[in-house]
């Protein structure tokens, strides 16, 4: 979803993903209310720089990035815990809607990586 | 006024947009063009290539500072690059321009002599790239251009003299999976290049451009297709997504027109996923330069399983053994075996190999091919844990060696001791995605073992290893210089110093700590009859997460090295 339009982007792979449901008890606060019976959502798109997330530590239960070994935490807003990711993955917010696990709002924080360096207009 | 200020708007989105992308300070009307006879054959005072010369050696015939002296190198100038992550650009320099690049792809067009910045060219990157190697090893230099290979799978080729884009040519779709870290290789009006992406299902390839146009010249995939010889390697459609990435500038042989090219690692990871020799992968191939023609190869190991990427280029070094001349290639492999193979136009033919660092997966060579039999207890395979040395970073990983013709020695970056335990498991092929099919069980020592980085000095002569220096609790991944002052550079360490070695001893003489790990490539030249020593700091990409898990097998905290790139030139007061 683009964050400025709020229009989903069709086709794209900042689109993807994660889904994981977790122990209530284990959430955080913050995360508990974005939250639908532990099922929690996050980017699939590393802060770090743009990887995939494809990885889970099922003893940790951490996300981690196969690029750069980025660790993140979704009990707790996908903080970082791990790696040289800057800041936690964007958080999507879920509810139930007649009976299904719906998206109940826009993304939470960045979604992808911001590439440094780069100020075309500023020189 | 509403409708003024929109207007006004769109005539500033306008303007920004037809800005040029470089930043132009002033601009230089006397550029030396660089010609096939000057890479042929480069003055003493410039680096005009990733490692100056087309035979890879590394080398700097400049003799003012020596073993005598070097302890009294200083820093002259310094630049910030303005960027985090690896730099591993050497500072490419002709006849006082100095040209370097960065992660993200900048450009930096630079006075060698007192550092002040010509022009900035900076890529704007698509939004939705993934930089899985967030770097970049340098730019190639060709008539009155500048020219880099970049993330998102693209050739630009820039004005010299001011930066401005003369063309850029996408070589493949960065959504695939492609990209590229290189410096491009230039001869014979063509710019070449090769592609990453072993972890991410690509079909690797080498391509040339022409260099005026961009237009391609030709395109040699690293992978065999249906009906040519080798494809039967592959099962079924495997070839299509096996990967086979190059990675790193080829070296050339004018007189023979071929190019050298190392591929890296099949994909997935585990052999058992693709049984057979899944040519060319973790080979050397040999291209005819004007047509990328496959002349010959050399497959260093088959069925790889270990993620040895053997992409670093042999060196090109004639080697007396046994009273004749060997036209040799020299490749210290990530496998963790020096080898010397032999060149010529019917292609590439086998001398010997020998550890040069723990390894246990090869049990013996053939003599003949120098084929290596394996232990398969540590050849990891699907839902069966293996552990094997060295470790998939390998004995030496991307960093180039050098060799020095006045001392006959073979300088090593390499990293000892480190073993991992991989297991392979099901994965199932997803454009752009990681598509390495491993679960990783952890690193470990080798028996005994007190250090890992060393630096290594090998006569070619007589295979044997001259000296060695030990870093310690520290990962080597320093690029190596060498020059006739006797002198042997490197940095490479997280504990970033930037050091001097005496070439034939192996003595440390100077070192100088940097603001950041150092994990650029050192070159040396000389301007208005003074020599100096060039290299780019920062540390980032394989060098950091290396040093992490070293550190935690010596049971220390995180070696703690702050980021950030600056370009460095030292002289003699």
């Amino acid at each position: 979803m683009d964050p400025d339009t709020e229009t989903a982007r069709d086709g794209s792979r900042l689109n993807q993903i994660l889904l994981v449901r977790l122990d209530p008890s284990w959430l955080s606060e913050e995360t508990l209310a974005r939250s639908v019976d532990g099922i929690v959502a996050y980017s699939g798109v590393c802060s770090h720089t743009g990887c995939d997330v494809t990885d889970w530590n099922d003893e940790a239960h951490r996300f981690q990035c196969p690029c750069h070994e980025s660790q993140f935490d979704p009990s707790d807003s996908a903080r970082v815990v791990g790696g040289p990711a800057p800041w936690q993955l964007a958080a999507l917010p879920l509810k139930v809607l007649d009976g299904r696990l719906v998206v109940a709002g826009s993304f939470e924080g960045r979604v992808g990586f911001q590439q440094p360096g780069l100020n075309p207009f500023g020189l | 006024m509403k409708l003024r200020s929109i207007v006004t708007c769109l005539s500033a989105v306008i303007v920004a947009s037809s800005l040029p992308a470089a930043i132009s300070a002033q601009t230089n009307s006397e550029y030396s063009a660089v010609t096939d006879a000057r890479l042929m054959n480069p003055e003493p005072e410039n680096w005009l290539m990733f490692r100056r010369t087309y035979d890879g050696w590394g080398f700097s015939p400049l003799d003012q500072i020596t073993a005598r002296n070097v302890d009294e190198l200083v820093p002259v100038w310094t630049v910030s690059t303005g960027i985090t992550e690896g730099h591993q650009s050497p500072p490419v320099v002709n006849d006082g321009i100095m040209f370097v690049t960065t992660p993200m792809n900048q450009v930096h067009a630079i006075d060698a002599a007192n550092g002040n910045v010509l022009w900035t060219y900076r890529r704007q990157m698509p939004f939705d790239l993934r930089l899985m190697h967030p770097t970049n090893r340098g730019v190639a230099l060709y008539g009155d251009k500048v020219y880099m290979a970049t993330s998102d799978a693209t050739v630009i080729a820039l004005d010299a003299t001011d930066g401005s884009v003369a063309w850029e040519t996408a070589v493949e779709d960065y959504n695939g999976g492609y990209y590229m870290t290189m410096a491009p290789l230039a001869a014979h009006g063509n710019i070449m290049v090769g592609v990453s992406g072993g972890e991410l299902g690509i079909r690797g390839f080498v391509t040339a451009l022409n260099s005026e146009t961009g237009e391609e010249v030709w395109k040699t995939y690293t992978i065999p297709g249906p009906g040519e010889f080798g494809n039967d390697t592959w099962p079924g459609e495997s070839w299509q997504t096996g990967g086979a990435p190059a990675w790193v500038t080829g070296t050339y042989d004018p007189e023979l027109n071929q190019t050298y090219w190392g591929t890296g690692n099949p994909g997935p990871w585990i052999g058992e996923a693709r049984p057979g020799d899944n040519l060319y992968a973790n080979s050397v191939i040999a291209l005819d330069a004007d047509n990328g023609e496959l002349r010959g190869y050399h497959q260093y190991h088959w069925n790889g399983s270990w993620d040895w990427d053997e992409v670093s280029a042999p060196l090109l070094i004639d080697i007396e053994r046994n009273g004749r001349t060997i036209a040799g290639l020299v490749h210290p492999g990530r496998n963790g075996y020096l080898w010397l193979l032999e060149r010529g136009p019917s292609g590439i033919g086998y001398v010997d190999a020998q550890p040069y660092v723990t390894q246990n997966v090869f049990t013996s060579l053939d003599p003949e091919t120098g084929r290596p039999r394996y232990d398969m207890q540590r050849k990891p395979g699907i839902d069966r844990p293996a552990t094997f040395c060295p470790s998939p970073h390998g004995g030496k990983n991307w960093p180039p060696a050098a060799w020095n013709p006045l001392t006959g020695l073979l300088y090593i970056p390499a990293n000892n001791n480190l073993c991992s335990t991989m297991t392979g498991e099901a994965v199932e092929y997803r454009r752009g995605q990681n598509y390495t099919g491993v679960e990783f069980g952890g690193n470990s020592l080798a028996d005994g073992a007190d250090h890992v980085g060393e630096l290594q000095a090998w006569d070619l002569a007589s295979g044997e290893r001259v000296w060695t220096h030990e870093f310690g609790e520290f990962a080597n991944w320093g690029p190596v210089l060498t020059t006739a002052g006797g002198l042997v550079f490197q940095g490479g360490t997280a504990d970033r110093w930037f050091r001097a070695f005496d070439a034939r001893s192996g003595e440390l003489l100077w070192q100088q700590r940097l603001n950041s790990g150092i994990t650029g490539v050192p070159t040396s030249f000389e301007v208005a009859g003074r020599q100096y020593i060039a290299v780019q700091s920062g540390w980032g990409v394989d060098a950091a997460g290396s040093q992490r898990n070293v550190d935690g097998l010596f049971g220390n905290p995180e070696t703690i090295v702050p980021q950030g790139g600056v370009v460095w030139v030292f002289a003699l007061p």
